[in-house]
C-alpha cells in the first residue's frame, strides 16, 4: 500500500515568460486516490503532462513505476493512462470503435465491450462522438483512460461540465477503479471532489505545492485554535457574560456575531465555557462549533477564491 | 505485477497499426464530400484540361508514336502529377493540423502509437485514394479522348506509386510541425504551385527548355512527370528520375517523424 508508483523532486516548467510549475515535489503511493487541488491555471495540469511525459521538464526529477518518463517516454504509455482536458477525438468515430481503436494500441488491453458497460455507454456503442453529449465524451474519455490496463490513470478536471447525478456516478466509478487496484492520480479545482476521493492530496498555487496530507491532516492542521457559537437564553444579560467568559485562560477572543457569541480559544476553551456558564446557572439554547473544511485549508494557502476567482 | 519495459517502442509495425489504418481510412470515407473531391478531382482535371483549353483536343498530325492521339496525351503526366500533388500539399497536411488543433492528436500521443506510424497511416491512405483516383481519370480519359498504352507499364505504374510516395512525404514534413490547419494551407499552397511548374503543367515535357528540365528533375513532381513520361512513351528507364523520389520519400518520411510534434 505504501509502495510509491510517482515521485516527483523539485519540479520546474517555464513557458515563455510564465512560470508554469515553480517547484512541486509529491509523491504517489499505488493504489490510492491522489488529489491534485489548486485555482485554475495553478500548474496543476502542467505538472501531470510532465509525468506523463507529454512534455519536457526544465528542472527536477520524474520517476514513475521507476522509469524516468522524461528520459524514456515510452516506457511509460503502456502503464499510464492519462485523460487531458485539451484532447479530443475525430468527430465522426463511434464509441465502439474508438475503445476498439485504443485498446488495439496495448499489449493488454481491457475488453472494451466491458468498459462501455461499465461506463454505461453500451446504448452509444455505435454513436459517433460529436454526438454524444458532454458528459458522455467525459465518461468516454475516461474509459480511454483505462482500456490499456494502466497502473496508474491520470484523469485532468474529468467531472467539470457534469451534471450533479453525473458527477456522483463519476465518482462512484473512480472508486470502483481504484477498488480495482488502479493508482490514480485525479486533477480538481472542486473541493467536495478532492474531499470525497482523494486519499492522500496536494495543493498547488502558482506552481508550488502549498499543503499536501490526507484531507483530515489538511483539516486538521494548525487546528490548535477550535471556535464555536452559542446563544444564550433572552434573559441572560449577554455583556457581563462577554467579559467573563474573555477572562477565562483557554479562550483567546469572545465576539458577538448577531445574536449569537462567537468563541475561539484552545481545546480546553469549550468545556472551560460550558463549565463557567453552568456555575452561574446559564444553560445556552445552542451550542454549535465551527470546524474547519478543506475549503477553509483551501483559501488559507492560495489566498483565492475556491473557484479560481482572486477574491 | 507487470514490468514496465520499453520493448513495443522497438517493433517494427506498431501494435495497432492495422486498426488505425482502418479506422482512419472509415473515417475519411465518412466525409462524403472529401471522398468525392478525392476520388474525382484528377478525372475533373484531364477532363477538363482536354475540353476547355484550345487545341487539347485536336489531333497530333506530326509523325510518331503518338499521330493520331489528342494533343492531351501529352499533358498526361503534368495531369497525375498534379493530380497527386493536390491531396498530398493541400489536403493531407491540413486533416493532420486540424488533428492537431482540435486535440486528436494529443489524445493519441498518451497511447504507445508513434508518431511514424500516425504519419504512415496517412500517407498510405492518401496514396492509396489517389491511385483509385487515377486509375478512374484515365479510364475516363481512354474513353472521351483515346490515350495510347505505356510503352513501359511496369515503368509507368512504379515512377506513378513512387511519384505518389514522394509527394506525400513532403506534405507530411509539412503536417509534422504546422498547429493550425489555415497555415497548413497557406504552406501548402506555396509549395503547391512551384511544384506544378517544374512538373511542367503550364510547360510540357515538349516544350520544356531542356535547363529547366535538368532543375525539374531534382524536384519530387517533377522526377514523378519525367519519369511516368519516359514509362509512357518510351522505353528508356529513367534511373535519376526514380532515384530522386525514393529519396525525397525516404528523406521525407523520416525527416516528417522526426520533426512530428503531437499538439
Amino acid at each position: 500500500m505504501s509502495e510509491s508508483i510517482v515521485e516527483i523532486a523539485n519540479l520546474h516548467k517555464r513557458y515563455g515568460g510564465t512560470q508554469a510549475v515553480a517547484d512541486v515535489s509529491l509523491e504517489v503511493r499505488r493504489g490510492e486516490i491522489f488529489g491534485i487541488l489548486g485555482p485554475n491555471g495553478a500548474g496543476k495540469t502542467t505538472t501531470v503532462e510532465l509525468l506523463a511525459g507529454l512534455r519536457q521538464a526544465d528542472g527536477g526529477t520524474i520517476r514513475v513505476l521507476g522509469v524516468d518518463p522524461q528520459r524514456d517516454p515510452a516506457a511509460i504509455r503502456e502503464s499510464l493512462g492519462i485523460q487531458l482536458q485539451a484532447s479530443r477525438l475525430p468527430a465522426k468515430i463511434r464509441v465502439a470503435e474508438a475503445l476498439e481503436l485504443y485498446a488495439s494500441f496495448y499489449a493488454d488491453p481491457a475488453d472494451p465491450a466491458e468498459l462501455m458497460a461499465r461506463l454505461g455507454l453500451t446504448s452509444k456503442a455505435a454513436t459517433a462522438f460529436a454526438n454524444l453529449s458532454g458528459g458522455q465524451q467525459q465518461r468516454l474519455s475516461i474509459a480511454l483512460a483505462l482500456v490499456g490496463n494502466p497502473e496508474v490513470a491520470v484523469l485532468d478536471e474529468l467531472t467539470t461540465g457534469l451534471d450533479p447525478q453525473a458527477r456522483r456516478d463519476t465518482w462512484a466509478l473512480i472508486e470502483q477503479v481504484r477498488d480495482r487496484g488502479v493508482t490514480i492520480v485525479l486533477v480538481t479545482h472542486f473541493m467536495d471532489e478532492a474531499e470525497r476521493l482523494a486519499d492522500r492530496l496536494a495543493i498547488i498555487d502558482e506552481g508550488r505545492v502549498v499543503a499536501h496530507g490526507s484531507p483530515a491532516e489538511l483539516v486538521a492542521a494548525g487546528d490548535d485554535d477550535r471556535t464555536f457559537r452559542m446563544r444564550l437564553p433572552a434573559e441572560v444579560a449577554v455583556s457581563p457574560v462577554l467579559d467573563a467568559l474573555a477572562a477565562l485562560a483557554p479562550v483567546h477572543t469572545v465576539t458577538e456575531v448577531a445574536d449569537e457569541i462567537e468563541v475561539s480559544g484552545s481545546r480546553r476553551a469549550l468545556p472551560a465555557v460550558v463549565l463557567h456558564l453552568a456555575e452561574r446557572d446559564i444553560v445556552p439554547d445552542e451550542i454549535r462549533t465551527l470546524t474547519r473544511t478543506l475549503e477553509d485549508v483551501f483559501v488559507e494557502v492560495t489566498q483565492a477564491h475556491p473557484d479560481g476567482v482572486n477574491a | 505485477m507487470r514490468t514496465t519495459t520499453s520493448t513495443t517502442a522497438r517493433r517494427v509495425v506498431p501494435r495497432g497499426f492495422g486498426r488505425l489504418l482502418g479506422t482512419e481510412t472509415r473515417l475519411f470515407a465518412r466525409d462524403r464530400g472529401s471522398v468525392f473531391f478525392t476520388l474525382a478531382f484528377p478525372a475533373l482535371v484531364m477532363v477538363g484540361v482536354g475540353l476547355v483549353i484550345p487545341g487539347m483536343n485536336t489531333s497530333i498530325t506530326e509523325p510518331g508514336p503518338l499521330q493520331g492521339y489528342s494533343t492531351i496525351v501529352v499533358m498526361l503526366p503534368a495531369i497525375l502529377a498534379t493530380a497527386m500533388a493536390t491531396p498530398a500539399l493541400t489536403a493531407v497536411p491540413v486533416f493532420i493540423a486540424n488533428y492537431r488543433e482540435q486535440g486528436v492528436l494529443t489524445r493519441l500521443s498518451t497511447t504507445p502509437m508513434p508518431s511514424a506510424g500516425v504519419l504512415v497511416v496517412h500517407l498510405i491512405i492518401g496514396v492509396a485514394a489517389f491511385i483509385v483516383a487515377a486509375v478512374l481519370a484515365l479510364a475516363l480519359a481512354a474513353v472521351v479522348f483515346g490515350i495510347p498504352m505505356p510503352r513501359s507499364p511496369g515503368v509507368t505504374v512504379l515512377a506513378v506509386v513512387l511519384g505518389a510516395v514522394a509527394i506525400f512525404a513532403v506534405g507530411l514534413v509539412l503536417a509534422a510541425r504546422v498547429s493550425k490547419g489555415s497555415t497548413a494551407q497557406g504552406l501548402g499552397m506555396l509549395l503547391y504551385f512551384p511544384m506544378l511548374f517544374f512538373a511542367g503543367l503550364w510547360t510540357p515535357r515538349p516544350i520544356m527548355p531542356d535547363g529547366l528540365a535538368a532543375v525539374a528533375a531534382w524536384t519530387p513532381l517533377g522526377a514523378a512527370s519525367q519519369a511516368i513520361e519516359e514509362g509512357w512513351f518510351s522505353t528508356q528507364m529513367p534511373w535519376q528520375q526514380l532515384a530522386v523520389m525514393v529519396a525525397y520519400a525516404v528523406v521525407g518520411t523520416v525527416l516528417a517523424a522526426r520533426l512530428f510534434r503531437w499538439r
